[in-house]
């Protein structure tokens, strides 16, 4: 934490979670914003070492992405927390909440007290876990929920896994809700999407890969709420990729069910013909779907049915990528590219450059109760300073996760991270990255 | 009530299958009764004769070495033949039905038939069937009147009376033929009900019996009188109704702790046999301050030989099974 006074001037002040949108000023002291305001530091402040002239760009509360999956523990030539640090610093996230999916699975308490650890003593952003729902993933035996709430779990979930017996479901639900925790769910039917590679439809068919249609995970959506009903647990589906379930969804928040959703950002940028000529990189878990499902996951964001956008940043090395498409791993990183396709749907002009941003800070600190996601004085200084305009073409050798698989190589962008602070200090800043 | 009127009736069937179709009247002349019993059993010269003669089986399709001794103890005092049979040892075990099983004790006319089954309406379905009289000594998660009668007896000589007192019932109240006798004596007796337990221990209805539900062991201990901790078992929960005993006993484990929330002087209850270290901690178990585990023993023999005596009446008055 800074001990030391950071001023920034000339800044377009957006805090999402106050409906914020002015120019002016923010003081950050000792780690936290101590003020904010339309009149603070004006020109007067200019050439003050410790002020930082914001140029008229945009300075928001630091990105939480509440889907990421890290190599650590077990994988780490794939990505380890710092890696995958670096990656969210430079996208402008300064919260990355993890999935469980490592090796060991995050399911005992002192397993989530090691990722605190490690992510303390290596990360430069912070790492909230989330701590499997059930043992192993297995589907079959709940964790101790409580005992891992208390270790520092913020949710539970068995990452891109979907429990198949309803009646664990029902109690590792029933079970949550005693403790208020969050169930953060994967919907896909684990026995129509088995072996599936792509979104069935007729590009699947002219490819000939094995595939899963979209009502794969509809079920799953429409069979999860109805559990939720029943048990009044707090559920978010990770990520949905279909007007179906997008509909189903909304139809259960109209009803008032705790229910709450996100969307990874290939799935509002990239449809199922994406998949070209087998592009692995391009094989996610969900599928890419139609264009139609894109559509309406973009205007689910914009209609605020959707609740958050996500990375669902999956490092693969090349040896699990590098395969006949069947073969190949699902998972694509996504870190440094959150932030550039969701401002695509603010250039698009589905929607405003708050909501978006929204999405991104103040409503998944909301679901996950963190301490985050805001400009409010008192609330730790985690801020990005945004070029929205700054175009650029993706080249994944200047990535900086451990891993390559980025489906958007090449594809030109608008707008992305120019700067990063958690607790004040600097932990990215393009301009020195540039003279590298 | 002393022996001079032995033959006032006290029940209005010839059964006791549970408390929810026992009147406030019944209940209260039940208990009286239990307290006569326990001077009986504090004195030297423990037996009466009120059941010479009598045969009474205990017929246990789950194993209870608790209440089964405890029935068998109440019948020798009051000198019936008490007869046990067990599962392990009857013709269950190669195939009879539980209908075969009941018209062949028929036939050796017994006067009192005590059963447990692990069939919630097992013992109901016998006694439909059977001449004799029937006592439920716990039916799957159904009833088990003979405990919730014991418990009141040990609250009502510690505090008296039930009016104004808040009882809290934690634990796998899902499952417990004990806890739905007590909630329903409790509350017919005038005292406040609490249930507290994690939801996947918790009936779905369990709202709608008039009590107040807890999930927060602390926040539902504030301010009772009464702390009644109910037995997990073991061998059905882990994992599948909570994740760990560990992890019961941190949040549902009752210990010193989280017992300094209970009103200052509040008394714990167990039913037995206890799982120390997952239900409760052997700190408060074993404290004869607070603890009221062995007392709820000795009530067990006292309510039960009130139960037989008061089931012995009906017999008389009727004449049933006379030779």
């Amino acid at each position: 934490m800074s001990n030391r006074r950071t001023v920034f001037c000339n800044a377009r002040l957006i805090d999402p979670a106050s409906g914020l949108d002015a120019k002016g000023g923010l003081l950050v002291e000792n780690g936290k914003i101590a003020d904010i305001g339309p009149r603070l530091f004006g020109d007067a402040e200019r050439g003050d070492p410790e002020t930082i002239d914001c140029k008229g760009l945009v300075l928001a509360p630091g990105l939480i992405d509440m889907r990421v999956f890290t190599g650590e523990p077990g994988s780490e030539h794939r990505e380890t927390l710092e890696s995958a640090s670096r990656a969210a610093a430079a996208g402008g996230v300064t919260t990355i909440v993890v999935m469980p999916n490592t090796d060991p699975v995050i399911d005992e308490p002192s397993l989530v007290d090691f990722i605190l650890r490690r992510a303390a003593a290596t990360a430069s952003v912070r790492v909230a876990p989330i701590a499997a729902l059930t043992r192993h993933l297995a589907g079959e035996v709940m964790t101790e929920i409580g005992l891992l709430k208390e270790a520092g779990a913020v949710a539970f979930s068995d990452g891109d896994r979907t429990i198949a017996n309803t009646r664990v479901l029902r109690r590792a639900l029933a079970y949550a809700s005693t403790f208020g925790a969050l169930v953060v769910g994967h919907a896909e039917d684990p026995d129509l999407a088995d072996g599936a590679s792509v979104t069935e439809g007729e590009y699947a068919m002219r490819l000939g890969l094995p595939a899963a249609p979209a009502a794969a995970e509809a079920m799953i959506v429409e069979r999860d709420i109805r559990l939720v009903e029943l048990t009044g647990a707090r559920y978010h589906f990770g990520q949905i990729s279909c007007r179906a379930s997008l509909d189903a969804i909304a139809a259960a928040k109209r009803r008032g069910l705790p229910i709450t959703c996100g969307v990874a950002a290939h799935h509002l940028a990239l449809n199922e013909l994406d998949v070209g000529p087998y592009y692995t990189f391009m094989k996610v878990k969900p599928p890419l779907r139609s264009e139609a499902d894109r559509a309406a996951m973009v205007e689910g964001v914009a209609s605020g049915a959707i609740d958050v956008i996500v990375s669902s940043h999956d490092p693969q090395a090349a040896d699990t990528k590098r395969l006949p498409f069947a073969q190949a791993a699902f998972g694509a990183v996504g870190l440094e590219t959150l932030l550039p396709v969701a401002l695509g749907l603010m250039h698009n002009g589905h929607t405003s450059l708050a909501h978006v941003l929204k999405a991104l800070t103040a409503t998944p600190a909301a679901i996950l109760g963190l301490n985050a996601g805001t400009l409010a004085k008192g609330a730790p200084a985690d801020l990005v300073l945004i070029d929205p305009d700054a175009p650029f073409v993706v080249d994944p050798d200047k990535l900086h996760s451990r891993a390559r698989n980025t489906p958007f190589e090449s594809r030109k962008f608008q707008g992305r991270a120019m700067k990063s602070f958690v607790g004040g200090e600097c932990v990215f800043d393009r301009s020195v990255e540039a003279r590298k | 009530m002393s022996s001079a009127t032995a033959a006032t009736p006290i029940l209005k069937t010839s059964h006791l299958l549970g408390i929810e179709g026992l009147s406030v009247g019944e209940i209260t002349a039940l208990l009286d009764l239990g307290d006569e019993y326990v001077a009986l059993g504090r004195a030297k010269e423990k037996k009466s004769p009120l059941l010479k003669g009598r045969t009474v089986i205990n017929l246990f399709f789950e194993a209870s070495t608790r209440t089964q001794s405890s029935f068998e103890l109440a019948g020798k005092r009051l000198g019936a033949d008490v007869m046990n049979m067990s599962v392990r040892t009857s013709s269950v075990t190669k195939g009879e039905t539980l209908i075969d099983t009941a018209t062949t004790l028929n036939a050796m006319r017994p006067d009192i038939l005590i059963v447990r089954h692990q069939d919630s309406g097992a013992v109901e379905m016998l006694a439909r069937k059977l001449d004799c009289c029937v006592v439920n000594a716990g039916d799957g998660s159904h009833e088990h009147p003979t405990q919730a009668l014991l418990d009141a007896l040990t609250i009502r000589r510690r505090r008296h009376s039930f009016e104004g007192l808040t009882v809290a019932i934690c634990g796998d109240v899902l499952h417990s033929r004990v806890a739905r006798s007590n909630i329903h004596l409790l509350s017919k007796m005038g005292a406040r009900v609490r249930l507290i337990a994690p939801r996947t221990l918790l009936p779905a209805a369990a709202g709608r019996f008039g009590v107040e539900i807890f999930t927060d062991m602390r926040e539902g201990l504030k301010g009772v009188d009464i702390v009644m901790m109910l037995r997990l078992q073991l061998e059905r929960m882990t994992g599948a109704f909570i994740p760990s005993t560990r992890e019961y006993f941190r949040f549902w484990g009752l210990d010193r702790e989280k017992l300094a929330y209970a009103k200052p002087g509040a008394l714990v209850m167990h039913p037995g046999p206890m799982n120390r270290g997952v239900e409760i901690d052997s700190a408060v178990a074993d404290d004869i301050e607070v603890s009221l585990i062995h007392e709820q023993v000795e009530m067990g023999v006292a309510i039960r030989m009130a139960v037989l005596d008061a089931l012995s009446r009906g017999l008389s008055a009727e004449g049933r099974n006379a030779p």
